[in-house]
């Protein structure tokens, strides 16, 4: 058994040294080629030809502009948890409150009637959200390990709660008439509709490079090794002179940010909001997607929070023998993360560190037996 | 004097660790804490690099009352700790811990200088620059801990159990290397189990004893001190 997972192991690592081992241009091609294929992918007249790919039971083009929110979700909690090693459980409050501020501020149902466009309220909610992350910061991140996760779980509760069953959020009513992004056609015709995903999509999609060219150059800099320093090991970073408090907070409050854009995306696209886009389970969702993918590696996170979005939903409308696949998507899902966790416990697509810090671990376990 | 610890207490929640020690340690100096297990030796450490906070007394470095300043900062100030065991970065190459410890630092040159210093002193980092700290032996990860502390260019490097888990040829190496540290010029604090090697490289020595300070004398002194015999170097 253990020999069959060690073969395992060591086969996707040669993947991942040939990845890094090819030249500059080819993998700049490979990343371009695949960049292309993304912009392409909702297009009709191109994904007809993709086989099984396609969702059957969904609009493909909605199911892609889910997908593209819960990647970039995985890539901001992957700064959380993946670079500064902080388990955050309820990183989908972040989502929330950014997706509510923009309600609030632009929905003619909302009680403020400030009715501002779209585009105004997004860098209010982005910054919102960061506050927030810093307000739950501050006292949460005193702690370490257990009891951030169990404060994070709770602030997604509250922020919940609150939503269901404060007058001013609406709850289940919700709000309505929440403008779209700005911009049209030639002809007059808005660019962000109702009916076509694909701008939303293509938006996500364009905002999502932009995000993760800046938490590249973010993790290369001396935030980065401080980051990994932490996540390493607390006590050493702090006896090496890193403010340790100082850039967890920093960790919470951009991967916030992030969250918060990806809610007021969500918003404009949906035109509306109510308390049951915020369950508890995304959050879960999500660090799994994360760790799936590959905790510490952006591209990992990408792939995860994709990969992870997609599977659930490709179950919608395929049956087998009578039963409807769908109803028992978490479990073929719980089923993948277990595996996931006997083979490959880095993530698909780990970061390299991370991986020696696992083999670290094991030997540790192992000395230990 | 570079540091002066008075009445120094320290409690773990309703334990207290320490009961009120004060020692001092002269700039250019080797100064070593020994003791048995449990005796509060690596928990003075932690007060004095800022790790844990003291509960009565002052620590003074440098002519500055550091009790209340943050870890981090103590760093700044030239106060450096090595920790004990595997407190190195397992995930970070060699190279990349040896850089964490110049992490307060902006001087390329001379950080780049001390890299050269560190690579010298300890042979084997040279060697396994590239790996992974965690793929390292004890012995090298102690050697890497040693000498990421002394990146930061402190003017006092605290040594937490220097070596513990190690050879009886490494811990020979490892004491002749804290000596020609010290002739360079960092003063140095010594936190052992291995009283005989301690003692008789260190200027001067403090015995611990259950969170108090029950001896002190130069390390010459208390290696010929009967008590201290019978305890600690396992001689009747």
């Amino acid at each position: 058994m253990t020999s069959v997972v060690d073969k395992v192991r060591d086969g996707r690592q040669a993947v991942g040294a040939r990845w890094r081992g090819a030249p500059r241009w080819v993998r700049w091609v490979t990343l371009a080629a695949v960049i292309a294929f993304f912009y392409a992918l909702p297009n009709p007249g191109f994904y007809q030809y993709l086989g099984p790919i396609p969702t059957t039971g969904s609009n493909f083009t909605q199911v892609l502009f889910t997908v593209s929110i819960y990647v970039l979700l995985a890539v901001g909690l992957n700064i959380v948890v993946g670079f500064a090693g902080l388990l955050d459980l309820g990183y989908f409050g972040f989502f929330a409150v950014g997706a509510y501020t923009v309600a609030v501020l632009t929905s003619p149902t909302s009680d403020l009637k400030t009715l501002w466009p779209w585009l105004l309220a997004v860098p209010v909610a982005i910054g919102l959200t960061m506050v927030s992350g810093v307000m739950l910061g501050t006292p949460t991140l005193r702690l370490r390990g257990d009891y951030l996760a169990i404060v994070t779980l709770g602030f997604a509760e509250m922020i919940r709660i609150a939503a269901v069953s404060s007058e001013f959020l609406k709850g289940q009513r919700g709000f309505n008439q929440i403008p779209h992004p700005p911009g049209q056609y030639a002809d007059g015709r808005p660019f962000f509709g109702v009916l076509d995903a694909r701008p939303y999509y293509w938006l996500v999609l364009t905002l999502i490079i932009l995000v993760v060219l800046g938490v590249r150059n973010l993790t290369n800099s001396r935030v980065g090794r401080a980051w990994v320093s932490i996540r390493e090991d607390e006590d050493a970073a702090q006896l090496m002179g890193v403010p340790t408090f100082k850039f967890k907070l920093w960790a919470f409050a951009a991967g916030a940010a992030i969250a918060g854009l990806a809610g007021a995306l969500f918003a404009g696209k949906q035109n509306f909001v109510n308390s049951q886009n915020f369950e508890l389970l995304n959050s879960i969702i999500i660090l799994a997607a994360v760790i799936f993918g590959g905790s510490g590696n952006i591209f990992g996170a990408i792939v995860g929070g994709g990969l992870v979005a997609y599977m659930i939903e490709r179950f919608r409308g395929i049956e087998l023998l009578g039963i409807e696949l769908y109803e028992y998507r978490f479990l073929f899902f719980g089923g993948v993360l277990v595996l996931m966790m006997i083979f490959r416990p880095e993530g698909l697509i780990p970061n390299r560190r991370r991986a020696a810090e696992f083999k670290d671990r094991r030997k540790e376990v192992t000395v230990g037996e | 004097m570079l540091l002066e610890i008075d009445n120094v207490s320290l409690l773990y929640g309703r334990i207290q660790a320490l009961h009120g020690i004060s020692l001092t340690v002269g700039e250019g100096e080797i100064v070593a804490l020994i003791g048995a297990n449990g005796a509060g030796k690596s928990t003075t450490m932690r007060a004095i690099s800022g790790i844990r906070p003291i509960a009565t007394g002052s620590i003074r470095f440098n002519g500055e009352d550091i009790s209340k300043l943050r870890a981090d900062l103590r760093v700044r100030r030239g106060l450096c700790q090595a920790p004990e065991g595997r407190g190195i970065f397992p995930g970070m190459t060699v190279l990349e811990n040896l850089d964490m410890g110049a992490y307060t630092r902006r001087d390329r040159s001379g950080i780049a200088q001390d890299l050269a210093r560190v690579l010298e002193l300890f042979p084997r980092l040279a060697e396994r620059r590239k790996q992974p700290g965690g793929t390292l032996s004890g012995g090298e990860q102690q050697m890497l801990a040693v000498g990421r502390a002394l990146m930061s260019r402190p003017k006092l490097l605290l040594l937490d159990e220097p070596s513990m888990g190690l050879a009886p040829m490494l811990i020979q190496q490892i004491f002749q290397i804290i000596t020609e540290i010290n002739e360079q010029g960092t003063t140095i604090l010594l936190v052992e189990q291995n009283a005989q090697q301690a003692l008789a490289r260190a200027h001067r020595a403090y015995v611990l004893e259950t969170g108090r300070i029950v001896k002190s004398g130069t390390g010459a002194e208390l290696l010929h001190d009967p008590a201290v015999k019978e305890a600690y170097l396992g001689v009747a």
